[in-house]
Parts: structure tokens; C-alpha cells; sequence
């Protein structure tokens, strides 16, 4: 059957693959042919997600991105890739007066310097084939700050600076990077928040025709982004707002 | 806990209300400055000098001042 948006014969890493978006990116990958690496700290999560891939040649690490030991040991590791999905992340809600460095430290290493790390890694390696394609889990917050969310922010933006950067860097290997900036997406770490009250949450999603989105929504964009069927979309991130900023 | 400490610490999450004019039976909600922010900033500073983490339905639910101080004493004394 016709598919441009087939990953059949590809190899995806992701990250942050054993709850939320990740989890939903790595089953749905698998769904459209991809062999898929998860990636996550959370070994328990790991086990409970690979027996729900579909298809053969799945394989997981569990680990923390941001040891140098267990990066170095995962791209050793791991087959040689088509395309990487940079979703885990951490959250953080402190208003800036309390903004302490360790807080900062908590949040960049995780969403910003982890991933880079990685990757340089993984391009040591040449573990990233040709044609390859980065995806980088941006944020909208990374452009409309609510109160308690500059730390995030300042972290999802300066993902969008750097994911320039590889565009850059790794066209002349065709290999693409682009971000996904979602705004409001119902996960397991957004129920876990506890700045928002109920009816709050109420108001908010008042905000989105649409409604709040969900980790399929960003599953099916990395997916198009993964696919050949993006070949031509280098440098770019991609808005997901379910119409709030209309 | 210190009440005295407590308003203190709360007052300080204010730009123009001073710690003098709030008792435990404060009504912040009516204390012309407060606001989102500022209820982030209370919980903010429950987590830094009490070690208590406040849900934001229990910030919601909250109307004086002595509620909030309520919330963390039962909290710190767990």
C-alpha cells in the first residue's frame, strides 16, 4: 500500500520512551514499520513498553542521559540510526525570584545538554546514517511563558537555538533536524504537576477549539518528520497549539 | 512554627504590603496586589523555607492567611 509517511526499514532512537509522548512515539513508530531503540531511565517503564511494539528488532536501554559513561556505552551500542527523538525532559515551575542555580542546572542538563551529548556521540560514532533526521521536543512555552515556567522556557528555547545549529551543521550528510513545540499535551507528567488546580485545568482547556492535545498528536508529527516523506523540511519547528493562538 | 516567621515570610511575596498589616486572619485574596504570581510565590516559598509542597487546589481552596499556615503545619508536622 502506497504510504509517503512509512518508516519501514528505519531504525528511530527516542528518549524518554517509556511514558507520555515518547511512549506513545515508540509504539506508533512501530506501527508505520520502524525498528524501534527506547531509551529511559526507568527500566520497569521500559519492560512494560516493548512487548506493546509491534513488528521485530526492538531493543531498549535503560540508563541516564545525562552519565557520560552510559551515553558513551549507548553509542556503542546501538545500530546505526535513522532518526533520534529528543523527548525526555523535565519540568520545572518556579516563579523567578526563586530561581536558584541548582534548579536551572536540574532542568538544562536534562532538556538541553543531554541531548546534545548525546548526539555528539552518537556523530562520533557515525552512528547517524545519511538522510537521517533529529527531532528536537521543543515547547510553545518556549515562545508564551506562563508564570513559574522561565527555567523551562529559557530550556525549550535554547533547543530551538541549537536545533538550527545541527540543520546546519549536518546538511551536507542530508541529515535534517527540525522541533516540535506543542502547547498544552495531557501526559502522565502533566497530571503529576500540582500548580494547576482543577479548575484551573477547566479554564485552560476552555482556551483550545481544539481541546488539549494528546501524545498522539506529537507521535503522528515525529512521524512525519521521520519519514522521507519530509525530506525538504530542515531547520524548522513545528507549532502545535490545537488552535489556541487564533 | 513560628507564626510571626510564617507572615513574615509571606509578606515578603507582596511588593507594597508590609508584614505589619497581616495577621494569621488575613483575607489575601482581598489584598489589592495578589495575584497568580503571587500565589506561585507563596507556594514557591513553602517549598523553600518549610520543605512543604502546596497543591494548587489547596492554594485555591485557601482564603486566609492562617489556612496556608494551617496546610504547612500539618504538612511539617507529618
Amino acid at each position: 500500500m502506497y504510504n509517503p509517511y512509512s518508516l519501514d526499514g528505519k531504525t528511530i532512537l527516542i528518549t524518554g520512551a517509556a511514558s507520555g509522548i515518547g511512549k506513545a512515539t515508540s509504539i506508533e513508530c512501530s506501527k508505520v514499520g520502524a525498528k524501534v531503540v527506547a531509551v529511559d531511565l526507568n527500566a520497569e517503564g521500559l519492560n512494560a513498553l516493548m512487548p506493546q511494539l509491534e513488528g521485530e528488532g526492538h531493543i531498549s536501554f535503560a540508563g541516564n542521559l545525562c552519565a557520560e559513561g552510559f551515553l558513551k556505552e549507548l553509542s556503542e551500542q546501538v545500530p546505526p540510526l535513522d532518526g533520534v527523538f529528543l523527548c525526555a525532559g523535565v519540568s520545572d515551575t518556579t516563579p523567578v525570584k526563586f530561581i536558584t542555580e541548582e534548579k536551572i542546572d536540574r532542568v538544562m542538563s536534562v532538556n538541553l545538554v543531554a541531548p546534545i551529548m548525546m548526539l555528539k556521540q552518537l556523530l562520533i560514532m557515525k552512528k547517524i546514517n545519511k538522510g537521517g533526521s533529529l527531532v528536537w521536543m521543543s515547547s510553545y512555552g518556549a515562545e508564551k511563558v506562563e508564570p513559574g515556567l522561565g527555567i523551562y522556557a529559557a530550556s525549550k528555547s535554547a533547543v530551538n537555538g541549537i536545533m538550527r545549529a545541527y540543520a546546519k551543521e549536518l546538511i551536507a550528510r542530508k541529515i535534517r533536524s527540525n522541533s516540535i513545540m506543542p502547547m498544552m499535551i495531557r501526559t502522565e507528567l502533566l497530571s503529576t504537576l500540582n500548580n494547576i488546580s482543577d479548575k484551573n485545568w477547566e479554564k485552560q482547556e476552555a482556551m483550545y477549539p481544539l481541546g488539549f492535545g494528546s501524545p498522539l498528536d506529537v507521535a503522528y508529527a515525529a512521524i512525519y518528520l521521520f519519514s522521507d516523506a519530509s525530506r525538504w523540511i530542515t531547520g524548522t519547528q513545528i507549532k502545535m497549539d490545537g488552535g489556541s493562538n487564533l | 512554627m513560628d507564626e510571626k516567621q510564617f507572615i513574615q515570610y509571606f509578606a515578603e511575596q507582596f511588593d507594597e504590603t508590609d508584614a505589619s498589616q497581616l495577621t494569621l486572619d488575613t483575607k489575601f485574596r482581598d489584598i489589592d496586589e495578589w495575584s497568580s504570581v503571587i500565589a506561585l510565590s507563596v507556594m514557591a516559598m513553602c517549598a523553600e523555607e518549610y520543605d512543604v509542597i502546596l497543591s494548587a487546589n489547596e492554594m485555591e481552596n485557601a482564603n486566609r492567611i492562617s489556612d496556608v499556615y494551617n496546610i504547612v503545619k500539618a504538612k511539617t508536622n507529618k
